[in-house]
């Protein structure tokens, strides 16, 4: 580590770790649920959680948190999404590839459109 | 945005530590790995939450998941159900006094919600071992501001604006001292952080220590700036080990990012930090005592004047301050003097943390706005009475301070109301009692501390706090007189007037509060030969009701000292003249024919 000697070293080092303390931040608009059970897993859940992240951080949005789950039950339709947006219903998407997995950060995330053709169920359980 | 799924801060604080927390987190650790969660989970160790009732605690980020009274086993749970499949485990959860979950997300409970934290704003949030997450929240960014746009005149103009007044108990105005030490005539100055915290029940500092060193350490170099310091050392006890081992490793996190040694952030100004390890006499939390302990000598204090800013450590002008006001510093120099003053009241600005303990609900540490009333601290953030009988009275100020009796609970809290009521802020204990504590005991359980800790060298406190405990010894074992207690008052008095140091100046307090609040106790025990609470062994009795004993012998074969006889079958009798009242017999009757009385 090199010494701090002005104002925008000390910005550079707040900028890389204030990321990691937004995990901690509740009031986030929502949260991305990728279901990672073996099914999903199998199913190729861990690329289509990798390709949110990136396309997340594309289009450099921060306050939407990326969360873990079990299998939801929906085995034949994994890797499954559910995306839960603040005052929203929850949705749920199906068959969400990588490719699937940017198409909705782009359209439901950014542009606020479900994404019909991947659509499995719509409001809570 | 990084790939981690969940964050876990898990409050590493002393009392959750004392409370199984390793034991927690490496269950945790464990089944994280067994799961192959290790790079999507993280988990934080943090200072602490404040909720030390509730310990081991932790949440889960991003939902802010609240759970508490952990064990490897939750933890377990937790991790297959938590984090594995996302339900979040409700035995773990918080729950009211009537058993309600809601609301599960930490900050939503009103014990945090109440809160203002200024202090403690980083304690519990960040992990204090590393000094990113401290600037990840505005940390050095204080000190920044202070070398590139401040003239140090700038900065003693902008905490004396603040109206920021010591933490440490007596209140002085922070500006002020930093204006004085500036001013004094030595060559050489230091700047002193009063770390020796040792207020029975009082542990806020420990706290900051723990949780958020660097802020402390912030502070320090901006006041060294400003009264032209380059050197400054942590007094801090040897009984604080885990606050120790934090401040080592922040010390040398700063010095390699280069907020301590020489040329601080590229400019001419130089400064460092060193540890002092006091060896636990509670006098040495006395600045001038302090002092002489720094330097080597043995702990004594000193007449002043001279004051601290004058002949300090070596004869040097010192600036001392105590923990909790350093933490104010650097959200001041941020905020402006202006936001510090829109909270609080108009004399004590800002907030205080207080340390809840005794008969009370939510035990643990709390931060709140000056000028919060007394019954908002005690029953909306505390939770009120733990044992479901009222409370009689609160303890400020440990024993230095006094007992405020319920009366007065609609008093606002600051410096100012707090001493008319005869209590004093302190470094902000708050211990809560009910009606079975006796307002003759508490005093003497002080008085007992302070006895011990008095240094001796002045004559007052030595002989004079003996004497009075003398007459209290007397009181509660029930040879106390009238007299006495006028006694007692003009003993008290004498002390307060003429003791060298605060310690003995401020002894008689809890006596002398109690005293004039609840002199009918007092007066039960000298008159009626009776302590109303049944808590002087040799004022009450036990005796066993002749209508619900059984004859089932559990009380006769638990007793210590056999004073209790009895056929099988056949109502029992307690001898008294035997009988030491430790209260085993109460505690195995199952048909609750033991009582104990006061004659």
């Amino acid at each position: 580590m090199s010494k701090i000697k002005s104002l925008e070293d000390l910005m550079k080092i707040k900028e890389k770790a204030v990321k990691d303390l937004q995990l901690r931040d509740t009031n986030t608009r929502g949260k991305i649920t990728v279901a990672m059970g073996t099914c999903g897993i199998a199913a190729g859940a861990k690329d289509t959680l990798k390709a949110i992240v990136d396309a997340l951080n594309d289009f450099n949005i921060t306050d939407i948190s990326v969360v873990q789950s079990g299998c939801m039950g929906l085995c034949e339709v994994e890797p499954t999404v559910e995306v839960r947006l603040l005052d929203c219903e929850p949705i749920v998407y199906g068959h969400v590839t990588p490719e699937n997995a940017r198409r909705i950060v782009k359209l439901h995330i950014v542009e606020n459109q479900i994404v019909s053709d991947l659509l499995v169920r719509k409001g809570e359980i | 945005m990084a790939l981690t799924a969940n964050t876990i801060l898990i409050c590493a604080g002393g009392a959750c530590i004392s409370s199984g927390e390793e034991s927690v987190k490496q269950a945790l650790e464990r089944e994280i790995s067994k799961y192959a969660l290790q790079d999507v989970v993280r988990i934080v160790e943090t200072g602490c939450m404040g909720a030390c009732s509730l310990g081991p605690l932790m949440v889960i980020y991003p939902e802010g998941v609240f759970y508490q009274k952990l064990t490897p086993k939750a933890a377990q749970e937790i991790v297959e159900e938590h984090l594995l499949k996302g339900r979040v485990v409700e035995e773990y959860l918080y729950k009211g006094p009537t058993g309600e979950i809601v609301p599960q997300v930490a900050e939503k409970l009103p014990f945090f919600s109440r809160q203002v934290r200024i202090v403690t704003r980083n304690v519990g949030f960040i992990d204090p071992k590393n000094i990113e997450e401290y600037i990840a929240r505005d940390g050095y960014f204080a000190l920044a501001k202070v070398l590139r746009e401040m003239t140090s005149e700038e900065v003693i103009e902008e905490v004396k604006k603040s109206g920021l007044r010591g933490r440490g108990g007596a209140g002085f105005p922070t500006g002020l001292k930093w204006e004085l030490t500036r001013k004094g005539t030595s060559q050489k100055k230091f700047v002193v952080c009063n770390a020796d915290e040792g207020d029975p029940g009082a542990f806020m500092d420990r706290s900051v220590l723990e949780g958020d060193p660097h802020t402390v350490l912030e502070a320090m170099i901006i006041a060294g700036y400003a009264i032209g310091a380059n050197q400054g050392y942590i007094y801090v006890r040897a009984e604080y080990p885990l606050a120790i081992e934090r401040l080592n490793t922040a010390i040398s996190q700063a010095r390699e990012y280069g907020f301590l040694g020489s040329n601080i952030m590229g400019t001419e100004f130089s400064f460092d930090i060193e540890i002092r390890i006091g060896a636990g006499a509670f006098v040495c939390g006395e600045e001038t005592a302090l002092i002489a302990s720094i330097e080597g000598k043995r702990g004594q204090p000193r007449v002043k004047p001279p004051y601290p800013a004058e002949r300090g450590v070596w004869d040097c002008s010192t600036l001392i301050n105590n923990v909790e006001t350093f933490a104010n510093i650097p959200p001041i120099i941020l905020k402006g003097a202006d936001w510090f003053k829109s909270i609080g009241t108009e004399n004590s600005p800002g907030t205080k943390v207080f340390a809840l303990a005794g008969k009370i609900v939510n035990t643990g540490l709390v931060e709140v706005p000056m000028g919060i009333t007394l019954k908002e601290l005690l029953y909306e953030i505390g939770g009120g009475s733990s044992t479901g009988k009222p409370i009689k009275a609160v303890q400020t100020g440990g024993p230095s301070g006094g007992c405020i009796p319920a009366q007065y609970f609609d008093t606002p809290v600051d410096y100012d109301s707090l001493q008319k009521l005869g209590a004093i802020m302190g470094s902000g204990g708050m211990i809560v009692m009910d009606e079975d504590d006796c307002m003759v005991d508490v005093a003497k359980f002080f008085l007992e501390f302070t006895v011990d800790e008095s240094c001796g060298k002045c004559t007052p406190c030595r002989e004079g706090t003996r004497q009075m405990l003398r007459i209290l010894e007397k009181i509660t074992s029930g040879e106390g007189t009238e007299e006495d207690l006028y006694e007692l008052k003009a003993l008290g008095e004498t002390i307060k007037d003429t003791a060298l140091c605060g310690l003995g100046q401020t002894a008689p307090n809890p006596v002398l509060s109690t005293l004039e609040y609840y002199r009918d106790e007092y007066e039960m025990h000298v008159k009626e030969k009776r302590c109303p609470a049944l808590k002087c062994k040799d004022l009450t009795r036990y005796v066993i009701d002749e209508s619900k004993c059984v004859g089932c012998t559990a009380c006769a074969r638990v007793c210590p000292v056999n004073a209790i006889s009895g056929e099988v079958r056949k109502a029992h009798v307690i001898d008294n003249e035997k009988c030491v009242r430790c209260g085993s017999c109460i505690e195995v009757c199952r048909f609750n024919a033991i009582n104990k009385v006061s004659p």
